[in-house]
């Protein structure tokens, strides 16, 4: 069946794919944001159990997202992968190590001779959260702000002269930290980090029966949110109203075009709606625990999570489509990479296309066990009862 | 080629061993304990007896803490191959990136999906949903090690790929032959099956170490029958597949196994050195009379192993670099004029099309393919050619090592079954006591099976088509250099706590797991 569609079709189908993987992977840093509430919100250890194991019971689904994520871009995108990590080394390398030190956090931190301590294994939770958020949001924002790399597969056949014979060579000051200076950027990033904090808030309303912790998250609710749409409009308006890096179809020149992702928004009727779609669901979850109706206050996660998804979904169609660089450089335009230069060959996206036939059964696996062990709120005296607590 | 930066190689070399070695300190006893710990609650649903249930979460409770920091590790191997290995990334990430990105959809999920309904599920679902989740969890485990291996086993073997001159990349042509390599599947099994026995080795010398303080004996005995017979089985195949990764080197990478025997001037009946003591050579490539200060050979057993045939002929590395017109075998200096053809006919081919000189393009493109198969030797034009022979000492050494120990855990699994059959085990001491002390050396014989694989292919990262000159990142080496001592002071760290937890829990024992047990049966 696959067989039969065209090179771009598949290019943008793999596009869709892990666009789609990289708005859940978001989405479900509500662990991460959690990681970073658990002494604001937490003011006894019984409260901070419950909290840690509300989160420790998800973060494999988070960290998995991320390990596949990584892979199939791998697969589709393969001098993406090339160019970005061994360029923006150690941006990626950060928010490598604050996901390798959470994995133990939780395992270790109120296990017998942990050698660190339970307070070390939290400061690392928290780390986790606030690094691993920010940093994520820097590096999709250099989707649209572009980066300062150079491209050429010529390289390759350079045996002298003082250039290894290296494809992707980075010319930032920084290997990829220097984009951390640039305020929209960085913008994205703490946008990232409130979402997730305000994502954990509702998770935490929908999934415990403490009603101190309750209270307190609702306090907190407001805190987060606030600052996450003044960071999140910042960002959003200022790449609509800025160029942005377009290709001509025609001889796949790169240029700068104002306006560009206003353009592609006006041009993707689909993805516009969407995306609005996702933000107000986004609001509209945030919202909801602080209504009237006492049925519907514990469901604000659903809506902002959903909303969550579509939302960055979208912005990466934004990115991607409609003759777009997804990652431009700004040193050297040529060198952008679009979803057609970078992509694997048309054999390799067909073999992964009937790969990914089977996302819908690993989704309906995750749902139906999530289903049968979480099927009542969560609170200490459940905890007291577990094997297997952390 | 003057332009290398040595130390951005060494580095980002050394890097990689560390993650590497690191991660696999924990994946073979998550491999060979998840079927372990399946086979007792296997058990415990059959029967209903709740002393197999004991043993169940006692021997689950390690597994967790030993797979929290191997899934921790694993994340820097993956994305490691992009920060530390770009060209390598683009170079081959066509065919590469399939299997980790099968592996993620595949087997990951799996794995951690069913992990939950395994530690959390107890009490929520049904026995055998439960059952059911915990063999899910050791099929997505080895589900996860075949994809990888299938990755790693292309690397040393290179098929069912062709290069493709316009994006200066190897495209994947065939992906059955990618999966279904000789090398692959004997990768795979050899690897599997001696986690396995790492494992079984586990649980034996953890029981051994109740029985010596006198507790728990009869949940010791019971956990020694399971994994001595799961074992025994283990390292029988290992050594078979074993045998097989041998003879797929000798036919796919001559250079390594003549590393791996120290075996410098080819022959006809070439005997097998059991044991040796190498003579340090100043130069690699002095001709030389005497290899060994010591050794014990078995006669014809080195052609046997590797052909099936006592008189078969073994290349040795003298005739592998100077080449053997006898026997059919081009020297390196001809690969390296024949790879150097190669990279400058894609350089012609490439600036040919630019310019529209058509006919031009063509004869490069002829002559590229003609000489495609030796393209990573073009690299080491003027350069010493000692950089293409792989670390002779290191790869003997570890071979006999991991070989050794092979069969001291054939007889440890056969001692130690006659022992509990006859309900002996309690009164020799030697027994328990090697069973105990075995257990760091199954590591040692893991680790040692990657460096024989690894170190002796060196310097190619795709055998003959990229040497790791040439695959690496350019990042300035004193980022990697600092990454390098990051990882290694927070992996250090983990894995203290990990050790430190695990004999703690083991201290605690199966006791401490009444409790719960009480509650809820
Ligand atoms: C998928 C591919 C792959 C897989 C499964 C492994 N490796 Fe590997 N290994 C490489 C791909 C690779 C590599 C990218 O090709 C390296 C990096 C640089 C190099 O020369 O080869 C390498 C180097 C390398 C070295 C350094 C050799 C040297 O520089 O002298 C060691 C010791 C290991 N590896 C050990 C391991 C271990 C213990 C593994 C088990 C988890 C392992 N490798 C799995
Ligand atoms: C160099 C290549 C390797 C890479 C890139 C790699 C990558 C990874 C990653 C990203 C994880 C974490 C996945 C999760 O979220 O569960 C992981 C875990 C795992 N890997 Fe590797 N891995 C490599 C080598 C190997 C090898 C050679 C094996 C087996 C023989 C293996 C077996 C496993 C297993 C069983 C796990 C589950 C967690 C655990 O170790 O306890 N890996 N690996
Ligand atoms: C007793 C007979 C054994 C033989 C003949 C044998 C042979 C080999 C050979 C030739 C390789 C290199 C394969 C390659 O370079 O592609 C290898 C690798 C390896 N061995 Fe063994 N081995 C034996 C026992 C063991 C034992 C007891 C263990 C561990 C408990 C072990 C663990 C490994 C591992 C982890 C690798 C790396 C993975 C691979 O390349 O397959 N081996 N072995």
């Amino acid at each position: 069946m696959f067989e039969t569609f065209s090179y771009i079709t598949l290019q943008q189908y793999w596009w869709i794919i892990v666009s789609l993987l990289a708005a859940l992977f978001v989405f479900l840093m509500f662990v991460q944001g959690g990681q970073t509430l658990l002494y604001t919100l937490g003011k006894t250890e019984d409260q901070r159990t419950v909290l840690v194991n509300l989160l420790g019971r998800k973060w494999e689904l988070t960290f998995t997202t991320l390990v596949t994520f990584g892979g199939a871009f791998f697969a589709s995108f393969p001098l993406f992968y090339s160019t970005s990590f061994g360029g923006a080394y150690w941006v990626w390398t950060l928010i490598l190590l604050a996901f390798v030190v959470q994995a133990v956090s939780y395992e270790y931190r109120t296990k017998k001779d942990n050698f660190l301590g339970q307070k070390t294994y939290e400061a690392l939770l928290f780390v986790n959260g606030l690094l691993g958020t920010i940093l994520v949001g820097t590096a999709v924002a250099t989707f649209f702000t572009g980066s300062q790399f150079s491209v050429n597969k010529l390289n390759l056949t350079v045996l002298t002269g003082d250039q290894m014979p290296i494809i992707s060579v980075w010319k930032g000051s920084a290997y990829g930290l220097e984009a951390a200076l640039n305020v929209l950027n960085l913008s994205l990033g703490l946008a990232v980090f409130f979402l997730s904090r305000v994502l954990a808030i509702l998770y935490f309303i929908n999934r415990i029966s403490d009603s101190e912790i309750i209270l307190r998250s609702r306090k907190h609710l407001l805190y987060n949110a606030i600052p996450f749409v003044v960071f999140f409009l910042v960002f959003v308006i200022s790449i609509m109203l800025s160029d942005g890096f377009a290709v001509n179809p025609i001889d796949n020149n790169v240029f700068m075009e104002p306006y560009k992702y206003l353009h592609n928004l006006l041009a993707m009727p689909l993805v516009a709606i969407l995306f609005v779609v996702g933000v107000l669901l986004v609001l509209g979850g945030i919202i909801l625990p602080l209504v009237k109706f006492e049925k519907f206050q514990s469901t604000g996660i659903w809506l902002a999570g959903i909303g969550t998804v579509l939302t960055v979904f979208m912005l990466l169609l934004l990115a991607g489509f409609n003759n777009t660089a997804f990652y431009p450089s700004e040193y050297d335009l040529q060198s952008s990479l679009t979803i057609q230069n970078s992509s694997s060959s048309l054999y390799t996206l067909t073999v992964m296309s009937y790969v990914s036939l089977l996302v819908p059964f690993v989704l309906a696996y995750i749902w139906y066990v999530w289903k049968s062990i979480d099927n009542k709120k969560i609170d200490i005296a459940e905890l007291k009862s577990e094997s297997h607590v952390y | 080629m003057e332009n290398v930066d040595f130390s951005l190689v060494n580095w980002s070399r050394a890097q990689f061993a560390l993650t590497a070695m690191y991660h696999y300190l924990f994946v073979p006893l998550t491999l060979g304990l998840s079927f372990i710990v399946a086979f007792m609650e296997t058990l415990y649903v059959r029967t209903g007896n709740q002393e197999w249930k004991r043993i169940t979460k006692f021997w689950m409770s390690l597994f967790g803490i030993n797979f929290a920091i191997g899934v921790a590790t694993g994340l820097i191997l993956e994305f490691e191959f992009g920060t530390n290995w770009s060209n390598y990334s683009w170079f081959v990430g066509d065919i590469f990136g399939a299997p980790l990105a099968i592996e993620g959809i595949m087997a990951f999920f799996m794995e951690s999906t069913f992990i939950a309904v395994m530690f959390f599920g107890w009490n929520k679902v049904s026995k055998g949903f439960h059952l059911t989740s915990t063999w899910l969890v050791a099929i997505g485990s080895n589900l996860s090690a075949l994809w990888i291996l299938v990755a790693n086993a292309w690397m040393q073997n290179p098929v069912g790929m062709e290069f493709n001159p316009d994006t200066a990349r190897n495209e994947m042509a065939n992906f059955w032959e990618v999966l279904l390599s000789d090398v692959a599947i004997n990768k795979f099994l050899h690897t599997v099956l001696s986690a396995y026995v790492l494992s079984s080795v586990f649980v034996i010398g953890v029981s051994a170490w109740f029985i010596i303080k006198n507790r728990e004996y009869l949940f010791a005995k019971k956990s020694i029958r399971v994994a001595a017979v799961f074992g025994l089985l283990a390292s029988f195949l290992t050594v078979a597949t074993g045998d097989g990764s041998a003879r797929n080197m000798a036919k796919y990478q001559p250079m390594k196994f003549a590393a791996m025997e120290n075996l410098y001037d080819g022959q006809q009946n070439a005997p097998l050195a059991v044991i040796g003591l190498l003579k340090k050579n100043k130069e690699e490539l002095d001709p030389r009379k005497e290899d060994f200060v010591f050794k014990i050979e078995i006669p014809n057993m080195l052609s046997y192993m590797a052909y099936l045939d006592p008189n078969a002929y073994v290349p040795g590395i003298h005739d592998l670099v100077k080449g053997n017109t006898e026997h059919n075998i081009i020297s390196y200096q001809e690969r390296i004029d024949k790879g150097s053809v190669a990279i400058k006919s894609l350089a012609d081919y490439t600036n040919a099309k630019k310019s529209g000189n058509d006919s031009l393009a063509q004869v490069s493109l002829t002559n590229f393919k003609a000489n495609y198969a030796h393209f990573g030797y073009g690299y080491y034009a003027n350069r010493d050619m000692n950089e293409l022979i792989p670390n002779v000492p290191l790869v003997f050494y570890s071979f006999r090592i991991m070989v050794g120990l092979g069969m001291h855990f054939i007889l440890l699994f056969m001692v130690v079954l006659y022992l509990t059959r006859k309900d002996k085990m309690l009164s020799n001491k030697v027994v328990l006591y090697t069973a105990l002390w075995s257990i760091p050396l199954a590591y040692i014989a893991s680790e040692l099976g990657w460096v024989v694989a690894e170190v002796g292919r060196q310097p190619w990262v795709i055998q003959d088509i990229l040497p790791t000159i040439a695959a690496v990142s350019q990042v300035n080496s004193g980022s990697v250099q600092l990454t390098f001592w990051l990882f290694f002071v927070i992996f250090t760290g983990l894995l203290i706590a990990e050790i430190k937890i695990m004999t703690a829990q083991i201290r605690k024992g199966p006791d401490e797991l009444k409790q719960t047990e009480i509650n809820h049966v």
